[in-house]
């Protein structure tokens, strides 16, 4: 299905316009440099091509000015270009004083907001509109980068260090996020929507769901019932790696395949005996009887939200076969769709 | 002007005597030989069959990519295809490709020498080449790997599954080949130019890939030192680059794009280098400005090492260093600059044969351009915040590497076709496939310009709908650059066979490679030739040449 076709992003906040304009300036200095080029060279190929007339090239150098002309004034257009992008470059750099703070973490492969009044959301951003928003954030494990096309701004997200970028939103609607930096399998799924709202439905938003949307109270719960020391979304862990495994097919102990869809995820927490994955033993406790189904349903929407993609997805190893693949085929067995190249 | 010209220097063989390719038979005969040609020839043979593999690699991801969904491909297998894509590309294509096929070739004949400075040591670049080459075959065959061709850590030394150490030792070991070519090509240059060449009459290939061994000599054993690194943490968990171990994951950055930026211009200068040739061949002129073109290619060499931040706008570097560098890769953009004004105005009041090297040629200057104005666009630091590690960076340094150094590979490959063969390629054929592939890259490469600036980021396995269109306008444009690519394969390896017999001077070029047999014999030139003429010299030449014939 092909959808829409846009050539020009949507420009969606105070910074956007003055980036377009520096887009459009060099646009046309250099698409008029180029097309220069381009005719002069098509015009002389032609007007002295080889004939039996013009065997030889004639003996004429053109004027040695020249070389100096196409030193200097391309030189000059060019600090003119260095100038107004380092202005640019400030402006963007600059966090003004009554900025809003928001934190976020970027981790394999999901983006994490918190508010500071506590609420917190995964892959969607809340953001009120005409206030200037500083997000300060780090990365849990490897580099990211945080990007707001329709912001015209992105920056890395390292380990270890806290990192500054900010925005002002100019137009209320729904805008990606994107991971700009390549960071592992799912690089492609980290994204997710900044919704930008006007200041009082924001307001409302906030008093609204204080603790949160069902995915993030989820998340709460995975560690209040200790779901994270097995299922450690690494290969260290003992249980399956819940991160994308949404929507694709497990293969089991007895080597069938499963959709992981809602019910699988139900019965797997609630009767963990019932389908074992292939490569793992069936150590879970089952938790009959002990969540309540308003839990569950959190607990099932958060590991739904983990599978930010719809795509099969290559289980991470188990780690003893890390250690001993040095030169075996990587791709692990279990539910394993993956072609090697 | 002197009185001897060219024309009057000829060392042709008389019919019937053993020229370097049936001078001796048998695969120990190649496998063992010192003769810079030869060594050529397997350079050729063995790039040619890495471009094919990257080359797959990057039709499999165009065929992923028609659709927004993943669906040919799993993740793990897409990512591990970009990364292949650009190892494979950069590091045993691109950067060997013209110095070690063309360059291995043509220098020593440019030079009136009988070798290279170091016979031997060119066979075991080629040894350490192939050494790499296997490592890197056996990595694909058992997993691949799935950093992306920088290897940005901790992804590499932590996070990533795969093969990490396996590829960047055999980056490291064809490293010290193209160490060696500089090296061997530096004191080729400086040593064994034929009496009466002097630095001012040097072809102007020659400059180019004097600069490029430069590049070659004293940036790549930055990258050895930080792969090296890089293994070590890895393997070892010390500490260098990955915070969770006290390191910095920006001074890989720094190391890396230390080497990785100049690794550019190991890729564009001889690519320059070509055209220049083409250009005055094809002109029958000297290149305007010829003492500006040889000193840009030093001042591009030398800019390139200043300028490596320029991949780090959004990382987290200083806004003040931001701007030195944004400063200096402006800087940097002036001799290529002048390069282009300086073609331009050869074919001036000049007399333009639009033969297959030179239609390359020309559509090389008008990719370079595009090439070279978007990179203008990314060195503006506010608009590099939007535009980096999106497609548009994507766009830009394929019409670099694909639109310059690739095509101009290609016209070079056309142009000294006959001297490397003895046969000519089929001219309507040639054409052809130089139409074709100006079309379908362009086709490919200027919708991602668009999708880059709409926002689509890099290295992305399945992307926003919106995306669709100008992706299978891509893709599209990637199937006719494929047949683009396929057509030579084909036609080139026909004419060693039914190709018209080429002579020594196909094109009526001046040089001295044309002054010797096609194919030339094994020690190039029966005497020493003394070069009495400047670089070029088409007047005193097209002179002798007017009184007997035209070619």
């Amino acid at each position: 299905m092909l959808s829409d076709f846009p050539l020009w992003p949507e420009q969606a906040s105070t910074i956007a316009s003055d980036v377009d304009a520096l887009m459009t300036f060099l646009c046309v200095v250099t698409g008029t440099v180029s097309v220069l080029i381009f005719v002069v060279i098509f015009y002389l190929a032609i007007k002295y091509r080889r004939t039996p007339e013009n065997q030889l090239a004639q003996d004429y150098e053109p004027p040695k000015a020249l070389e100096a002309a196409w030193i200097i004034i391309p030189f000059l257009v060019f600090m003119f270009m260095f100038v107004w992008g380092s202005w640019l470059y400030f402006r963007i750099q600059r966090v003004p004083d009554n900025a809003l703070d928001i934190y976020a973490t970027g981790k394999q492969w999901m983006w994490k907001f918190q508010h500071p009044s506590g609420q917190r959301e995964i892959n969607t951003l809340h953001v009120p509109v005409g206030r200037p928003i500083r997000i300060t954030m780090a990365s849990e494990d490897v580099i990211h980068s945080l990007y707001f096309p329709a912001f015209r701004v992105k920056a890395d997200v390292l380990p270890n260090r806290y990192k500054e970028m900010w925005f002002q939103a100019t137009r209320t609607g729904r805008y990606h996020i994107f991971c700009a930096e390549y960071c592992g399998t799912l690089h492609s799924g980290m994204t997710g929507w900044v919704e930008v709202m006007e200041p009082t439905d924001y307001q409302k938003w906030l008093a609204g769901g204080a603790e949160g949307s069902l995915a993030s109270q989820g998340e709460k719960l995975f560690q209040k019932y200790a779901c994270n020391t097995c299922h450690t979304n690494d290969a260290t862990g003992r249980g399956p790696v819940l991160l994308g495994l949404y929507g694709t097919n497990v293969m089991l102990t007895n080597d069938a395949t499963v959709v992981a869809d809602e019910n699988y995820i139900r019965e797997s927490i609630l009767n963990p005996q019932a389908k074992i994955v292939k490569g793992f033993t069936g150590i879970m406790p089952t938790f009959q009887g002990q969540m309540s189904e308003d839990d569950l349903l959190k607990l099932v929407s958060y590991v739904h939200s983990l599978g930010a993609q719809k795509t099969a997805v290559v289980p991470v190893e188990t780690p003893s076969s890390i250690k001993t693949s040095a030169g075996s085929p990587l791709n692990p067995g279990a539910g394993n769709k993956g072609t090697k190249p | 002007m002197s009185s001897v010209t060219l024309h009057d220097v000829r060392f042709v063989e008389p019919e019937g005597t053993r020229n370097y390719i049936t001078h001796d038979y048998g695969a120990l005969s190649w496998l063992l030989t010192k003769d810079h040609k030869r060594i050529a020839i397997l350079y050729l043979f063995s790039i040619t069959a890495l471009f094919m593999l990257g080359g797959f690699f990057a039709v499999v991801m165009r065929i992923e990519l028609l659709t927004p969904e993943g669906d040919l491909l799993t993740s793990d297998t897409y990512n591990k295809f970009f990364t292949l894509h650009g190892i494979v590309m950069i590091f045993f294509f691109l950067i060997p490709s013209i110095p070690a096929v063309l360059g291995n070739f043509l220098l020593p004949l440019m030079l009136g020498a009988k070798d290279l400075a170091f016979p031997k040591i060119n066979l075991l670049s080629w040894y350490l080449y192939m050494i790499a080459a296997v490592m890197g075959l056996y990595i694909i065959i058992t997993g691949g790997v799935d950093t992306g061709w920088t290897f940005y850590t901790p992804f590499s030394t932590q996070y990533s599954n795969t093969h990490v150490f396996g590829v960047t030792f055999a980056a490291f070991i064809v490293g010290f080949s193209s160490i060696l070519t500089g090296l061997n090509f530096l004191v080729t240059i400086h040593r064994m130019r034929a009496p009466g060449l002097t630095w001012f009459r040097l072809p102007l290939f020659v400059w180019a890939m004097y600069a490029t061994s430069i590049v070659q000599l004293l940036a790549t054993p930055v990258l050895a030192i930080t792969l090296v690194m890089l293994m070590f943490e890895r393997v070892v968990h010390v500490g260098i680059f990955d915070p969770a171990l006290g390191g910095d994951p920006l001074l890989f950055q720094h190391m890396f794009w230390f080497y990785s930026h100049p690794a550019v211009y190991i890729m564009i200068l001889p690519a320059m280098g070509v055209a220049s040739e083409v250009v005055a061949a094809f002109t029958r002129k000297k290149i305007f400005g010829y003492a500006f073109v040889a000193y840009s290619s030093l001042a591009i060499a030398f800019l390139g090492f200043l300028v490596w931040a320029h991949h780090m706008f959004v990382a987290g570097i200083s806004v003040y260093s931001a701007m030195i560098f944004s400063f200096l890769s402006y800087f940097v953009a002036v001799p290529s600059a002048i390069k282009v004004f300086n073609w331009t105005a050869t074919l001036y009041r000049a007399s333009v044969a639009l033969m297959t090297p030179m239609l390359y040629i020309l559509g090389f200057i008008g990719l370079f351009t595009i090439g070279g104005v978007t990179g203008l666009f990314l060195a503006a630091i506010g608009l590099d915040v939007h535009v980096t590690d999106t497609y548009f960076v994507v766009a830009h340094f394929h019409y670099i590497m694909v639109g310059g150094a690739v095509m101009a590979y290609m016209a070079g490959l056309h142009y000294w076709w006959p001297k490397i063969t003895g046969r000519m390629y089929p001219e309507w054929w040639a054409r052809l496939a130089a139409l074709l592939i100006f079309a379908g890259f362009n086709l490919t490469f200027f919708p991602q310009f668009i999708l880059g600036y709409l926002g689509m980021p890099r290295r992305y396995h399945a992307y926003a709908p919106e995306f669709q269109v100008l992706n299978v306008m891509s893709t599209a444009g990637a199937s006719v650059l494929a047949v683009g690519y396929a057509l030579p394969l084909v036609y080139l390896i026909w004419s060693l066979w039914y190709g018209r017999k080429a002579g020594p001077n196909p094109w009526g070029a001046v040089g001295l490679e044309w002054a010797t047999s096609s194919p030339p014999p094994m020690e190039n030139f029966h005497e020493t030739p003394v070069v009495t003429w400047d670089a070029y010299d088409y007047p005193a030449m097209m002179k002798a040449m007017g009184e007997t014939q035209n070619v």
